[in-house]
């Protein structure tokens, strides 16, 4: 009986807590502007990106070469792009105004994988610019 | 016995807590998060020191069991205070930092005299078994206090994304670990518990080194935009 409380408690506590710990991920990366060279290899139109793009975003960011340090924050964001996209089409027909949260929360999920593709491809230039360095 | 997958978590833990105590040499703020590097560090050593014995004793051996609830109990311990030392920084500028100590103190002498009167009626392997539910009750305390500290934040409106990604770091491996707990009790020998253990004790000191890599000090974030959503605004 306390075990299932403890296991009930400790579900909740974790939802909020990762929920939480996303959300403070992405917030950290809404202050970064995107570049000339990430709208234009995305496709993306100025500095906003739809939800939807989040998938292939992500695909372009694994043909980059990876940083280490960003390698968390991406599995994070997109266990929790997966969560809200869940939770969106759950919530739907009985909860419009969460569905929207939820899709607001996507949409920042995809500004987090254009962020994190736009230092990967600054990564990748400096890699070029040091490998070209080191030929000379 | 031990799978690939094991081995890998058990050293990609043992990396990590050392990336956050090297971070944090490299850092001009040691002194301000010490506790925190002195409980990655008691994590290193404690991992070291069980890899050390499992080669030594073996997987099945009582010693190893022994080193195992033992060192346990020992970094929840670790990491019971590197709560307080996060609350003692996020209420530095009230000077509270002498009712923090006491107030810890206390509790951590009554979860263990709690601990103990659970287990006081059984003959066998007393120690043991003290060690694996003191271990057990501080992560459920853990998480109770984690998440107050959380409310804390929410409430005096602190921004400084470190300190806010480190709490919630904290908050997310208490309550896996405190599930991970539940879930042995429920339906012995689970072995996703064990799973769950050892993604926890990865993901902390990895969330842990990202945060003091790549977030500054002096790096602010709107904590409105973290809370988890009301349904009924």
């Amino acid at each position: 009986m306390i075990a299932a409380l403890i296991l009930v408690i400790s579900l909740a506590a974790l939802f909020q807590f990762f929920v939480s710990y996303c959300r403070s991920l992405i917030a950290a990366c809404n202050t970064a502007e995107l570049s000339p060279e990430v709208q234009e290899v995305a496709g993306l139109q100025g500095q906003l990106v739809p939800a939807d793009e989040f998938e292939r975003l992500l695909q372009f960011v694994h043909l980059c070469p990876a940083a280490e340090h960003d390698r968390n924050g991406l599995r994070a964001v997109s266990a929790y792009f997966r969560l809200m996209s869940w939770l969106r089409a759950l919530v739907q027909p009985l909860a419009p105004r969460l569905a929207a949260w939820a899709e607001a929360e996507r949409a920042g999920c995809g500004y987090f994988a254009a962020v994190a593709l736009d230092r990967r491809i600054m990564h990748s230039r400096e890699l070029m610019a040091a490998q070209m360095s080191q030929q000379l | 016995m031990l799978s690939p997958v094991d081995y890998l978590l058990w050293f990609a833990s043992v990396f990590f807590e050392a990336a956050v105590v090297v971070c944090l040499f490299r850092s001009r703020f040691l002194t301000w998060y010490l506790p925190l590097n002195i409980c990655m560090l008691g994590a290193l050593l404690i991992g070291i020191g069980r890899f050390v014995a499992l080669h030594h004793f073996g997987f099945l051996s009582l010693q190893y069991r022994y080193i195992y609830y033992f060192s346990d109990a020992l970094s929840t311990v670790l990491l019971y205070f590197a709560i307080m030392a996060l609350y003692q920084i996020m209420f530095k500028q009230m000077k509270v930092s002498q009712y923090i100590r006491a107030g810890s103190i206390f509790l951590l002498g009554a979860t263990a005299l709690f601990s103990y009167l659970v287990i006081r009626d059984h003959k066998t392997q007393l120690l043991t078994r003290f060690a694996g539910e003191l271990s057990q009750n501080l992560y459920f305390l853990g998480v109770v206090l984690t998440y107050l500290l959380w409310g804390a934040l929410a409430k005096l409106r602190e921004t400084r994304t470190r300190l806010v990604q480190l709490i919630l770091a904290l908050g997310i491996y208490f309550s896996v670990s405190a599930i991970a707990y539940a879930l042995r009790n429920m339906f012995s020998d689970l072995p996703v518990a064990r799973l769950l253990v050892q993604l926890a004790g990865t993901f902390l000191p990895l969330a842990w080194a990202y945060t003091f890599w790549r977030v500054p000090e002096e790096a602010r974030l709107a904590l409105a935009r973290l809370a988890a959503p009301n349904p009924n605004q």
